[in-house]
């Protein structure tokens, strides 16, 4: 009987420092420190929520970058891979496809060297970024289509150098490219 | 693989040997009641909590007391965890009007967290609100891992100590290992996230009108404070549904190069500390370097499975179910970390993995999770096979086996022999009814041998307590939420009452000094023998599953055939 009051005390109180005073206290610290990332690393235009620039979203247009493929379509809700194991040949045929679309879309100068991250889903769904290399190969098509002329591709090619981060303290991670970043940035590129 | 590739494992590994002494010395003078620099901070706080609870700190229990007071407590966590879901419409900091959850999910998540498994059957963003996740879960990812510490605190007492029934006391273990390890560590950890940009808030999911003119409705939540500790405390249960791998969990490679320290840093210092508390500091060196050696092994295979080129892919790099930002050597390390600790979080969907490194990570959490393995229970498990080395050792050299200066005899034989089978029974049992029943079978995302691996991995990683998973298995079903909790608990339980068994019987013992006949366990010789007493109990009991999933996967794979 001492034993169960003393774990009914001790519960509690555990429960009101790890599971109410320890988040708040968290929570406290974030919002007035940090509080753009702690509210989701948000970007706003014109007083609405764009998105967040650590949520990948979904760009069909062929005026913008793509981002890579997402098992979920990009609605977060809930999060989610494919989940498909490498003998699946389900997934074999998605590859198969997206490579034909992904060349039909963007030409065909170098089939062998699509980046696979277009042609494979991400993990979350969500992925934000894409490798420089998958963003050069669509530089063509996008000037094409929104009628750059010569300066303006040189621009675009620089605006890619620009947004992408290198590993994160000189070698962790890879070098990647914000697609959403990338995009809102592309329709600054005046006439 | 690039330079870069391995410049990154290197800093890892370095890093974790140089921070295993520091914070095995400050966790052994916190459990040994010695001054540290915390005490002054945080003194007052371990004694209001005594105070309040009516803890005696100097009253000590034999095993049984201990047994029965670490009982009732987890069984608390339990019933608020269970309620706390069923009732979840009706309680506040539900922005997103998240409906109750059904009885089997609950059960599930409550043993699940309660165990330190976090296996989640279920989304977060989808299913639980702000409440259930901080109250219930976050609750949980503490408690339950400073259970695990005081287990392997009692048992270094029953090593250290002679001629006593008394092992410790229960509620000062857990209250120190909450209050003095997980809960600054964590703090400290959580601010770090945010500065990343992980979430920590309070707000309503946030309607986004994105670039090509939908909408995408992005969850929030206190996140980076759940993280915080997930990752600390070897539980590994995501605030979001895809874990660590979410951008707003994960956001950054340097979020993700911590995130993985953060899982092997107290069990691996654990060692530490368990060298200097049993009085051979050596003898932790020792028992870290079989850990180290299964785990680099592990690490080397999975590589090659990752790096090698695949008849349907050619040499593209395998980027399914992987993040850009981190790239395919990242997500190897990560899914051998989580499985050797039995953390269990993930930072790309393991379902997706080669074969061979598929097969890495189950067996990873097929050894009984002793690779470090969880906080606590990871050790308690590395000396339950110990305690198996040295018996076999001793027959072979004709002695009774002693183990610290401990005889280790037919009652400790019986109860190490219990915590060894009862995990492996509660794999191989499930997993053969799962596979032949339509109950089982219909919530595979896999045909083939893959399939029959989504099972084993489920099974594996609940009796492990690890909680990572194969995740195209739908696993929120009444079969599967009953029979992985029932799993679970016979995985956590079924090596937790044995090893306190063990415990008490050892404190109650002789310490006879060593002599020129004694089997030595802080040499090289020894590591070769734990490292093949562990892959003999582990082969003998797994190789035939393995062979039915990813064996066989993996030789189809490479002659062509897809399923």
């Amino acid at each position: 009987m001492k034993t169960i009051k003393i774990a009914l005390r001790i519960f509690l109180l555990l429960t009101l420092i790890t599971g109410v005073a320890y988040p708040l206290a968290i929570t406290g610290i974030a919002q007035a420190l940090l509080p753009q990332k702690a509210n989701g690393s948000l970007i706003h235009q014109q007083n609405k929520v764009i998105g967040s620039s650590l949520i990948g979203q979904a760009m069909d247009s062929s005026i913008y970058f793509s981002p890579r493929p997402s098992a979920i379509g990009y609605n977060p809700l809930p999060s989610g891979g494919s989940n498909l194991s490498l003998t699946s040949a389900k997934l074999i045929k998605q590859v198969k496809d997206r490579k034909a679309d992904f060349l039909k879309k963007n030409g065909t100068n170098n089939p062998s060297s699509i980046p696979s991250e277009m042609l494979f889903a991400s993990a979350s769904g969500l992925d934000p970024h894409i490798s420089p290399k998958a963003a050069e190969w669509q530089v063509n098509r996008i000037a094409k289509n929104r009628n750059f002329n010569s300066v303006q591709k040189l621009k675009l090619l620089q605006l890619i150098q620009e947004h992408t981060e290198q590993p994160q303290c000189g070698i962790l991670g890879e070098a990647r490219v914000n697609v959403l970043e990338l995009n809102l940035a592309l329709d600054k590129i005046k006439e | 693989m690039t330079t870069n590739d391995w410049m990154q494992i290197l800093l890892f590994l370095v890093l974790l040997i140089g921070l295993t002494p520091i914070l095995g010395t400050y966790m052994y003078k916190v459990f040994s009641g010695k001054k540290h620099f915390m005490l002054p901070v945080l003194g007052w706080l371990e004694r209001f909590t005594y105070k309040f609870s009516g803890v005696k700190a100097d009253e000590e229990t034999n095993w049984k007391g201990y047994a029965f007071g670490l009982l009732v407590f987890n069984l608390l966590g339990f019933i608020v965890v269970f309620l706390l879901q069923l009732f979840q419409a009706q309680l506040p900091f539900n922005p997103a009007h998240l409906p109750a959850v059904s009885w089997h999910s609950a059960f599930n998540t409550a043993v699940s967290f309660m165990t330190n498994t976090n296996w989640q059957g279920y989304a977060g963003e989808t299913t639980l609100s702000y409440t259930v996740q901080l109250l219930g879960l976050t609750v949980q990812n503490f408690v339950s891992a400073a259970t695990g510490i005081a287990v392997i605190l009692a048992v270094i007492k029953g090593l250290s100590r002679k001629t006593t029934d008394l092992i410790g006391n229960f509620w000062v273990d857990i209250t120190r290992a909450t209050v003095y390890i997980l809960l600054p560590l964590s703090i400290l950890f959580a601010i770090f996230l945010v500065g990343q940009g992980v979430v920590q808030n309070f707000s309503p999911y946030e309607t986004a009108h994105t670039l090509q003119g939908q909408t995408q409705v992005i969850p929030m939540g206190p996140a980076a404070s759940q993280i915080a500790i997930k990752q600390l405390g070897t539980n590994g249960g995501g605030f979001f549904n895809t874990n660590s791998a979410h951008p707003f969990e994960n956001p950054t490679p340097l979020s993700n190069f911590l995130e993985m320290l953060c899982i092997l840093l107290i069990p691996a210092a654990m060692t530490y500390m368990y060298g200097k508390m049993v009085g051979s500091v050596r003898h932790g060196w020792i028992i870290f370097s079989a850990m180290f050696l299964l785990m680099i092994a592990g690490l080397g295979i999975s590589l090659y499975g990752e790096f090698s080129s695949n008849p349907f892919f050619a040499h593209l790099p395998l980027m399914e179910g992987k993040e850009t930002r981190f790239g395919i050597t990242n997500s190897v390390m990560w899914s051998t970390f989580t499985t050797d600790a039995s953390n269990g979080s993930v930072n790309c969907m393991h379902d997706s993995l080669s074969p061979l490194s598929g097969m890495v990570a189950m067996i990873n959490l097929m050894l009984g999770e002793v690779i470090f393995g969880g906080v606590g229970s990871g050790l308690y498990g590395m000396v339950v096979f110990i305690i198996l080395t040295v018996f076999i050792a001793g027959l072979m050299v004709g002695r009774t086996p002693e183990y610290l200066g401990k005889k280790i005899e037919a009652f400790e034989m019986k109860m190490a022999m219990i915590a060894v089978l009862a995990p492996n029974v509660a794999i191989l049992i499930p997993t053969a009814w799962a596979a032949v029943s339509q109950m089982g079978l219909s919530s595979l995302n896999n045909a083939g041998p893959h399939g029959f691996s989504e099972i084993l991995y489920a099974f594996s990683s609940a009796a492990g307590n690890n909680g990572s998973a194969f995740a195209g298995l739908n696993a929120n079903t009444p079969f599967w939420n009953v029979m992985l909790g029932i799993v679970m608990l016979i995985g956590r339980f079924g090596v937790i009452f044995p090893v306190l068994a063990i415990a008490g019987s050892l404190a109650k013992k002789k310490i006879a000094p060593p002599s020129e006949g004694t089997f030595r366990t802080d040499n090289w010789l020894f590591v070769g023998l734990l490292i093949g007493v562990i892959l003999i109990v582990g082969g003998l009991t797994h190789f035939p599953g393995l062979a039915l999933g990813p064996i066989v996967e993996h030789l189809l794979m490479n002659s062509g055939v897809a399923f």
